[in-house]
Parts: C-alpha cells; structure tokens; sequence
C-alpha cells in the first residue's frame, strides 16, 4: 500500500514546485494544479466501496526506530470521511483561488502554501502513530499561519496569522504531551495498537485526567472551541478560499477529528463527558449568538463555524451511535455548505466590492450563478428538505433527545442554535441576493467561471445527498460512526422518518428562526450590548494580557541579565558557579583536608607569600608600571614553582613569556592614559570582592579535593616506557609535544598563528584609516 | 605543600576575579594574566607533586626511573602558556584599539555594540 504514502506526500511535492508551475502558466494554474487534489479524490472515491464493506488500509515503514516512530497510515471510515472532504473541497478551492487571486504577484506562493496545507491535513487524518499526527497536525498549523497571514503587509493579517500559530501551536503542544503520556501507558505510540488494548490501561491510570485536559487543550485549540474560539473570527483576514477550505470545511475539524480518534479510548469516563458537553453547548450557543452580531459576511459565517464545530464537540461527548452519526452527518453538511458560504462570500466581495450585510441585496440579477449557489448553501444550512442539511439536522435532534444526562438542557441548547442557523443561513445566503438591488461600492458583476464553479458544485452536492441519504449514510457516516464508536451500527438515513419529536422540533426551528431572521435588527442590537458589556472579562482580552505580560517578563529578564555592563554579565556567570559547583562540591563531594605529600620548605613559603602579596599590589596599585611590576613578579614566581617541582621546560618557557609579557603591557600602557582612577563605590566593591574571594575559596577547595585523587597506575608509565625507544628523546614532556601530540602542537602553532595576524590587523587598521573619529 | 599551593591558586583566582569586575580595562587585562597563573597551577598542582624529578630519560637507561614528575599536565600546561600569551597580545592589542575608538577605559561606559 504505497498509494497512502503518495497520497499524503504529493500534495508536499507539489507545494514545493506549485511557484514555477504558476510562473509558467499564471492564468491557468488553478486548474493545472487542480488536478492533484481531483486525482487524490477520484483515489479515495475507490476506496468508498470496500471500506463500506469494512476493510481497512495500511501503510507503514520505520521512521525514528529507537523511539518507536513509524510513519504509518491508516484508512478506514473516519479517515476516509475526512480525507474525501479534504481532497474534495481541496480540488474546487485550488480552482477558485486562481480565480479569486488572478494577477496577484504572489499567487504561486498561496497555492504552494495551499497544497501544504492539503497534504499536512491528509497526514492527520491518516496518521496512526501518535508523533506523525502530531507532526502533521503541527504543519497545518504552519500552514494556517501562512495563509492566515498571506497578505502580510497588513498588521491585522499579522496580528491574526500569530494569534492563530499561538493558540493552536500552544494547544499542539500540549496534545503532544498527552501523546506521549499514553504511549507511555500503552508502550506503543501506534493509535491502532492503543485501541486494540481498549480503554482499561489508560482509565484506570493516575495519569488519566492530565491526559486527557491536555488532550482536550490540544482538540479545543485547534477546533476553536470557548475559550479558545477567539483566533478563528481574526482568521478570516486570510483571503477567502482560505477560509472556505481551512477555517471552515477541514482545519478546524481536526480538533473534533482526535476527539472521534481516540473516543474509543476515553469514552464512558464522566470528564470526557462533560467536558465535551460543557464546552460543545457553550461554544454553540456563544458562536451562534455572536454570529448574529457581526455584519461583515466573512466574520458571520466565522461564528457560524465556531458554533457547528460546538455542536460537533457536543454531539461527539454525548457519546450514543445516534450522536455519533449525527456528529458525522453534521460534519459532512457543515463542510459541504459552510465551504460554499464562504466561497460565494468571496465572489460577492470580488463582484460587488464588499462584505457587509447592510450594504447588499438584489445581487441576484446581476450575480445568478453566484446565487444560485449562495441559495443552495444557505437552504442546506437552514435545514430544509430535502437538502442534506435537513437530515443533518433531524439525526442532532433525535441525538439530543436521546441524551444520557440533561437531556431537556442540551435539546434546549441544539434547538436555539439551529433556529439561530436558519436566520444565519437567511442573512448570508439569501438576503444578499434578494430585494432590492443596493448601491455597492463596485459596479455587481458575476464572477469568472473559477470563482461561481466550486460553490455551486458544493451546493448542488449538499442538494444530492439529501436525495439519497441512505447511500451517503451508509457509505460515509456509518463506516466513520463505527470507528469512533468501536462497535458497527446500522442505522437507516432518510429523509422522512414518520411524525415524531425531532419532526415537530424541526418545524419549530424554522418557525423560530424566520421570526429571528424578521427580528435581526434588534435582537443583534442586544446581543452586541451583551458582549460589549462582557468583553473586558472575555478571552479575547485575555489574550492579549497573556500576550502583554510574557513580553513584559521577557524585556524585565532581558532587562536584567542583557545589561550591557561586563560586570554584571560577569557576576551572574560566577554567582551562578560559585553556587552550583560549591554547592556540588561541598554537599556531595566530602570534602576534607589532604594529606601532605610533600612538606613545605621555608623558601618555598617565603616565595609564595612573595606572590600573594605582589596579586594583592596588582589590585591596590593606581601605577601602572607597579601593577606590570607586580604581575611580573607573580609570573617569575609561578616559573620558579614549575622549576622546583620538576618542571624546567614549563619554567623556561614561563620565564621566556613573562618577559614578554611585561615589555608587552609597558608598551601598550604607555599609549594609554596616564592616571585614571576608576572605582565603584564602597557596597559594588564589597560585593566584587566577596564573589571573587568565594571563588576563590571555591577553587582552593576544588585543589584540595582534586590532590586526593590520583590515579595509579598513571599513563604517564606509557610515555616514560616509549620516550626514547619509539621517538628517540630523553626529555619526556618535549617528546609529548612534538610526537606524541604532535597535532596538538600544531593546533597550538595555528592559534598562535590567528593571534599574530589579528595583533597585525589591528595595527595596520590604525594606521591605515587613522585615528579615532 | 598542595595545601599551601591550593590557597595560593584560591588567593590568584580571586585577585584575577575582583579586576575582572572592575571598571578599568587594563586592570581587567592584568586580572585575566593572573586567571591564566592560576589555572596553570591548578593543573599543575591537581596532576600530583614530584619534587626536583623531572620527566627526563637519563642517559644510558632506557626509560625514566620513579619517582619522576607527571610528564602530561606538564605538556598541558607549557600549550596552555603560549596559547595564553597569544590570547594577551591579542586582548593587549584589542584595548589599545578600542581605546582609540570609543575613548574610553572604563568597562561600564562600553554598553552598547556600538563604538
């Protein structure tokens, strides 16, 4: 099964060469690239016939063997719904950006960003090793940034390309962490081989809450769910088949994708429960209300999709078949009409110049197909029969009302949102179109051909699936259901399931939500009051106070520790030494006194005292010719130490570079000025003075630990043995230097080397462009 | 002796620390020569005494005869010296330059990359 592999990779393949292909065909590489995500379609499209008979694909080969991680496929019902809405939408969205992006200088690259996104989305949803998800989850997240942030002169689009990358990369994150937490329980980071083990090993894990908040944090993020859904509203700066295709049909589904993924493993606890009941009912509801206060098409249809995607998460934490396969036709729906909406959203704004409700109607004579179009979506969205939208609908409410727990709560949430749906699918998807025609800021024109294309097709198939509900039941969401539920269903899709509550519920949607649609005006006044009044507490501002204080911390650190003052860089590194070594040193080595090897002479104390004292005038003396003096002094005394503990080569060469080192420092402190008296005050001196006095004793400290271990036998036998009979030298430690260690010597000769030729250009440097400015 | 040799390393470290710190260049150029000393020592004295035995063949025998010196810290040290007087031509040089450059001696007056 090599075909998951290309499947997934192609799409990367081509995004690499996506800018030449455009450059060599700009007018027509929609189309030309179209055909990559049309051919992975018509791949899948095979694949429906024997995964609805229950077969299952795989594809697989070691990727990071020491830690377990393969990169392996999986296709099986859920995928496959998945995948098909990807490459589907994919196809009709690559076309229509052509259109809708025509001229742009920068086309190529949207499209190469594009089919990234494509073929990262296809890596999660066929992913089954927890990393490779994570991975592939992560580049969509990668991708959504870039589009997001597409048009990236504008600040807004910047701003919202890095909310968008924060909140869902933060969320990866912690879903990584969770990932890694239950390969941990399971021993194998392969999603497949986790389910076969069922949900004991995990559920009756200490680690199962964390594990599944940080799961959760990773889904909510992604799949915008309160009070995360903030980033999803400011992402619809992204032009709008980017919106149509990631923040609507597939990206924001990823989220409720893992929740169906991993369902398996975490169904049945309470928290799981609750937690997608909790934060599913209130992000549909918040979204939908929300929805009804923006009057700009896009962010309407925004809200709209955070509230579907609270319905999603909803439906899914009800965790009955009936939710299940209500999740799914839901998703189906949402993708085929939400992905519509936002595609004739844009075509409207290309033909008419702008998005905002008020200012547009009766486009319908001038825009017919665009409308059309718009009409289908909208009627699906409403949930009038017989569009598929409908049977989405009728499953939620026969899901609802089957509940386990606080069911007459959750029916009350389903059937506010949905009422709020068909005003919203009114306001979007017929209003504009209707009346009379109103003044827009461009002449209404209908759109090209790319741009009218998709969106009707996605309508028209919306329209088509209602017609047989029992094949696109049976073939799509069955098959998915039985994967999330781990158990198979039969459950018969139609579109007329008898009189029953759901039926009844259904008309009181519509009839509610015609009079919410009559009665847009105020009731948008009052919810805008609601959420003024709320917004100082709400996430949104949070965001920014996050954003705000991490930045605020990290200048206050930077404040500190990039001080620009050598001194305090310098206190810090010993601070942090003294502290940590002595620590080590004085806590886990014992440290005690050493025994004497030797025995001190009194001229050996006396040349010691000598040197203490001359490092002491070193500090003290403002003279510079007595500091040179007194630097000497210790120089001369460190040879005579070398010389007496049987050192004359380190002795000579000492006395050699001590000599030259004091002619050195005379002619370089000669050029400088004669009497500078810098010092701090009394308190920063004491504090020098008590680091370096502590590391000091810190070093003498490690001397007298460091003389207790010696190690016998020493190799120093090795090279006493081998001096003479193999290098044919007496003196050992010149023997080391230039045979033995001879590379070393000549690393030594190339430093030298650096020095001397850095020590020439700083010279030439002067007198070549003169003295200082 | 190590004992002794141990505070006077402790006692040319600190010296090397506290002019470091200070304000004055040159002064810190002083305090890395003496870090270098110390260092050395601290090799040197860590490898193990031996006095008046150098790491020497004598003539006629074939190998050296304990005890004798440890011949391997003490080719540490002696690249450890040269390299060391490279480093403080270099630095010599460097402060002389920035000197003329920015006109100033004092560390706390260089805060910036900008001369």
């Amino acid at each position: 099964m090599t075909g998951l592999f290309t499947a997934v990779f192609s799409g990367f393949l081509l995004a690499a060469v996506a800018p030449w292909v455009h450059r060599l065909a700009p007018r027509r590489s929609g189309w030309i690239l179209a055909s990559l995500p049309l051919a992975l379609t018509a791949y899948f499209v095979l694949h429906i016939g024997p995964i609805a008979e229950g077969a299952a694909f795989r594809a697989g080969f070691s990727w990071i063997p020491f830690l377990g991680i393969r990169l392996s496929f999986l296709l099986d019902g859920l995928s496959l719904l998945f995948c098909l809405l990807i490459t589907g939408i994919g196809t009709l969205v690559v076309v229509y950006s052509g259109g809708y992006l025509k001229g742009h200088p920068e086309l190529g690259r949207f499209h190469a960003y594009l089919l990234m996104f494509m073929a990262s989305m296809l890596g999660v949803v066929l992913s089954d090793n927890a990393i490779a998800l994570f991975v592939f989850w992560e580049l969509t997240s990668l991708s959504s940034f870039f589009l997001i942030g597409f048009d990236h002169e504008r600040a807004a689009a910047r701003a919202a390309a890095l909310q968008a990358l924060l909140v869902t990369g933060l969320g990866g994150l912690a879903l990584m962490a969770g990932l890694l937490l239950m390969g941990r329980i399971y021993g194998s980071l392969e999603l497949s081989r986790m389910m076969a083990e069922g949900s004991g090993p995990l559920q009756s894990n200490p680690l199962f809450l964390p594990i599944l908040i940080l799961v959760l944090a990773g889904a909510f993020t992604k799949s915008a769910q309160f009070p995360f859904h903030i980033w999803l509203p400011n992402a619809m700066e992204a032009p709008a088949p980017v919106s149509a295709y990631l923040h609507a049909a597939t990206m924001v589904k990823a989220g409720v994708y893992l929740v169906a993924r991993v369902n398996p493993l975490f169904a049945g606890s309470p928290f799981w429960f609750w937690m997608l009941v909790g934060a599913g009912g209130v992000t549909m509801l918040l979204g939908a209300c929300l929805a009804m206060v923006e009057t700009d098409l896009k962010r309407i249809l925004a809200y709209s999709t955070v509230s579907a995607l609270g319905t999603l998460t909803l439906l899914l934490g009800l965790d009955t078949i009936r939710a299940t396969e209500a999740a799914l036709a839901f998703l189906l729906v949402h993708g085929l009409y939400k992905g519509a909406l936002f595609l004739t959203a844009g075509a409207v704004d290309h033909g008419a110049g702008s998005r905002n409700v008020a200012e547009l109607g009766g486009l319908r004579r001038a825009m017919p197909i665009t409308a059309l179009a718009a009409g289908l979506a909208a009627l699906s969205m409403a949930g009038i029969p017989p569009f598929f939208g409908f049977v989405g609908k009728e499953t939620i409410y026969q899901a609802v009302l089957g509940s386990s727990a606080a069911r007459g709560l959750v029916t009350s949430a389903a059937l506010l949102a949905n009422l709020l749906f068909v005003a919203i699918g009114l306001i979007v998807g017929i209003r504009p179109f209707i009346g009379a025609l109103k003044e827009t800021p461009q002449h209404p024109h209908e759109a090209p051909v790319d741009l009218w294309i998709g969106p009707l097709l996605l309508g028209a198939i919306g329209l088509a699936a209602g017609l047989v509900p029992g094949a696109v039941g049976h073939d799509f969401v069955l098959r998915a259901a039985s994967v999330v539920m781990d158990r198979t269903t039969e459950t018969h899709f139609s579109l007329w399931h008898g009189w029953n509550t759901a039926v009844a519920l259904s008309l009181v949607t519509f009839a509610a939500g015609l009079t919410v649609f009559a009665a847009r005006h105020p009731l948008s006044r009052g919810f805008a009051r609601v959420s003024g009044a709320l917004a100082p507490v709400g996430p949104a501002r949070g965001y920014f106070r996050i954003l705000d204080g991490t930045i605020g911390m990290a200048r206050g650190v930077t404040r500190v520790f990039q001080s620009g003052y050598l001194n305090r860089y310098l206190l810090f590194v010993l601070f942090t030494t003294v502290g940590l070594a002595g620590y080590t040193l004085f806590f886990r080595a014992r440290l005690s006194w050493p025994e004497e090897v030797l025995h001190v002479r009194f001229y050996e104390a006396g040349l010691v005292a000598v040197m203490l004292v001359a490092a002491l005038t070193a500090i003290r003396s403002r003279a510079r010719l007595v500091t040179v003096i007194a630097l000497g002094v210790v120089g001369y005394g460190v040879s005579l130490l070398f010389l007496f503990f049987g050192a004359p080569d380190l002795a000579m060469t000492q006395i050699l570079v001590e000599t030259l080192t004091v002619i050195l420092f005379v002619l370089i402190f000669y050029r400088l000025p004669q009497v500078i008296v810098l010092s701090r005050s009394a308190g920063m001196r004491l504090l020098d003075a008590s680091i370096a006095l502590a590391c000091g004793g810190l070093m003498t400290a490690l001397v007298l630990t460091a003389v207790r271990v010696q190690w016998r036998p020493s190799i120093a036998s090795y090279f006493s043995e081998h001096s003479l009979s193999l290098a044919k030298g007496h003196n050992i430690v010149n023997v080391i230097l230039v045979d033995f260690r001879g590379f070393d010597t000549l690393g030594e000769i190339t430093v030298l080397s650096a020095a001397g030729i850095g020590v020439y250009g700083l010279l030439k440097l002067r007198s070549g462009r003169g003295e200082a400015p | 002796m190590e004992i002794l040799l141990a505070f006077l390393i402790g006692g040319l470290y600190a010296a090397g620390f506290y002019l470091v710190l200070g304000r004055s260049i040159g002064k810190l150029i002083v305090g890395l020569v003496l870090l270098g000393q110390a260092a050395n020592l601290l090799i040197f004295t860590a490898g193990g005494l031996t006095r008046a035995h150098p790491p020497i063949v004598p003539e006629g025998a074939l190998e050296a005869q304990p005890p004798f010196a440890d011949p391997i810290p003490q080719a540490l040290i002696l690249t450890a010296i040269v390299i060391g007087f490279g480093v403080l031509a270099f630095a010599l040089v460097l402060v002389d330059r920035t000197f003329q450059r920015v006109g100033t001696y004092d560390t706390d007056d260089m805060t910036s990359t900008d001369a």
